[in-house]
């Protein structure tokens, strides 16, 4: 198999009751690539982040990290996932960063970042700090790690979120509208740090709605609507030149709206 | 009877008080919690049932018998009056079992008494505070992979136990001045002292006194759970 394969969806399906939120969707994601998602509200592209970040299960469908399958197609046509221990390997592979940030709000900022590294991947507290303080300096928060969260900006905490995800030391990172939440004013630190990522070569997966900045930090991007993949190709192709009407109709909206 | 002869005898009733006081809330804190569980418990041994075609059965898939069990628990002990609950655990086992019950029996019935009817209590404050949280809090959780103990003991109970603060100040409070039902079954704590005294000496002194204590001693349980809140007033 290629080893350059971070993430690979196949024939991804998935319904909440009588609605098909995800219609046969397959994609894959190559190591050091910025996929961007873009599309309307209820597109079903959160739905895919979170099918494929294992917080909704799929109907059916393949869905591997680094060729470990997390799940498959079974007999019975039904998605049939990895087991518990498999699944835990696998889950160190990803991180996640949210809309909301869903820090940790008893916790500092610096138990936010090394939690998990101690208590879930066991390493040492020296180790789990060292790394900590480096991506905290890289982020602008240095000075923060004693605040609590309740006591930091919006573009703050989702700063410390993306540390904390890193901190974990992920092969693909998932970005989930990581600027909605936020003042238009605080989107610009967030974007900054993310595109800082995508110089290093982070791979990475990145649902939004900011279409200059997925056009600026993408490699590839993706549309979807109703479920499917509409169209994708490079921020060029999709952004500027789409073939598809639904493509336009949307960014014309998008454009009417700036 | 001279006044320190009153005070002394009312001393040895407060220190009953105090004692349920404190093995009520030692027991029926934790035991609440193993009580929440059980109410929010989703498990289904008759899922294999799920797929029958008969609507009967695949109510049966559905049921979740630890849920219904604790339930019915929790009702009965927050639908009737505790001085009657005390009443059945001290005369239950006689007249039920035929079980010959020694004297010392009624400061157990007591407290066992008092353990199951505030831990049905706690138990729903808990789950309050639980189903709370916000679902974030799991998902961030699951996704750095914490396991559900971790999850549980480290993220989500330690935010509870700060939404639940008030409820469980209100909770303490009452039991302060509950202790006075242990007087049904002949369980000689404060109350029971002051209005024997009372009785004897034709005097109201010691229902002041017995006022005295009540209010004292829930002021001082009300400052402890202020200065309970405070401690965990550094995040939101």
């Amino acid at each position: 198999m290629n080893e350059n394969i971070i993430l690979d969806v196949r024939n991804a399906k998935k319904s909440f009751d009588e609605l098909e939120v995800l219609k046969d969707i397959s994609l894959t994601v190559n190591r050091g690539e910025v996929l961007a998602i873009i599309g309307p509200s209820g597109s079903g592209k959160s739905t895919l982040l979170r099918c494929a970040t294992l917080l909704e299960t799929l109907d059916s469908g393949y869905l591997s990290y680094l060729g470990e399958k997390a799940a498959d197609t079974g007999v019975n046509g039904r998605a049939e996932y990895a087991s518990k221990a498999e699944l835990k390997q696998i889950r160190s592979y990803f991180g996640l960063v949210f809309q909301n940030f869903n820090l940790f709000p008893h916790y500092t900022v610096m138990k936010n970042v090394t939690d998990a590294p101690i208590n879930v991947s066991k390493r040492s507290k020296a180790e789990a700090y060292k790394k900590a303080r480096e991506l905290l300096i890289k982020m602008g928060l240095e000075d923060k790690e004693n605040y609590y969260p309740c006591q930091l900006s919006g573009g703050q905490q989702q700063r410390v979120s993306i540390v904390r995800a890193l901190a974990m030391e992920p092969q693909i990172l998932f970005f989930d509208e990581p600027t909605s939440a936020l003042d238009p004013e605080l989107t610009g630190e967030v974007l900054k740090v993310i595109r800082k990522l995508a110089e290093e070569h982070m791979t990475m997966v990145i649902v939004t709605h900011e279409m200059a900045f997925a056009r600026a930090v993408a490699d590839r991007v993706i549309f979807m609507d109703g479920g499917v993949i509409v169209e994708q190709g490079s921020p060029e192709e999709v952004l500027v030149n789409p073939k598809e009407e639904r493509t336009k109709q949307f960014l014309a909206r998008y454009s009417e709206e700036q | 009877m001279d006044i320190a002869a009153m005070l002394l005898r009312l001393s040895e009733g407060m220190l009953r008080s105090v004692t349920i006081f404190g093995l009520t809330l030692v027991f029926s804190l934790p035991l609440g919690l193993l009580v929440a569980f059980g109410r929010m418990s989703k498990w289904t041994p008759f899922t294999c049932l799920g797929e029958c075609k008969s609507g009967f059965l695949r109510k049966i898939a559905g049921f979740k018998p630890v849920q219904l069990i604790v339930k019915i628990y929790i009702s009965i002990m927050r639908g009737t009056p505790l001085m009657l609950q005390l009443m059945v655990v001290y005369f239950g086992p006689w007249f039920i079992f035929g079980i010959k019950i020694s004297l010392a029996y009624n400061f157990y019935a007591v407290i066992i008494a008092f353990v199951i009817n505030y831990a049905a209590y706690f138990a729903e404050i808990y789950r309050g505070g639980i189903e709370s949280m916000s679902k974030g809090q799991y998902e961030a959780a699951e996704v750095l992979g914490y396991s559900k103990a971790q999850t549980f003991f480290k993220i989500i109970m330690p935010q509870m136990f700060k939404r639940i603060l008030p409820s469980v100040t209100n909770e303490v409070i009452t039991l302060v001045k509950d202790t006075s039902l242990a007087f049904v079954v002949a369980y000689a704590e404060m109350f029971t002292v002051a209005k024997q005294i009372a009785a004897k000496e034709s005097s109201v002194m010691p229902f002041v006194g017995a006022a005295v204590f009540y209010y004292v001693f829930n002021l001082i349980v009300a400052l402890a759970m202020e200065k309970a809140e405070k401690s965990v007033s550094y995040y939101q």
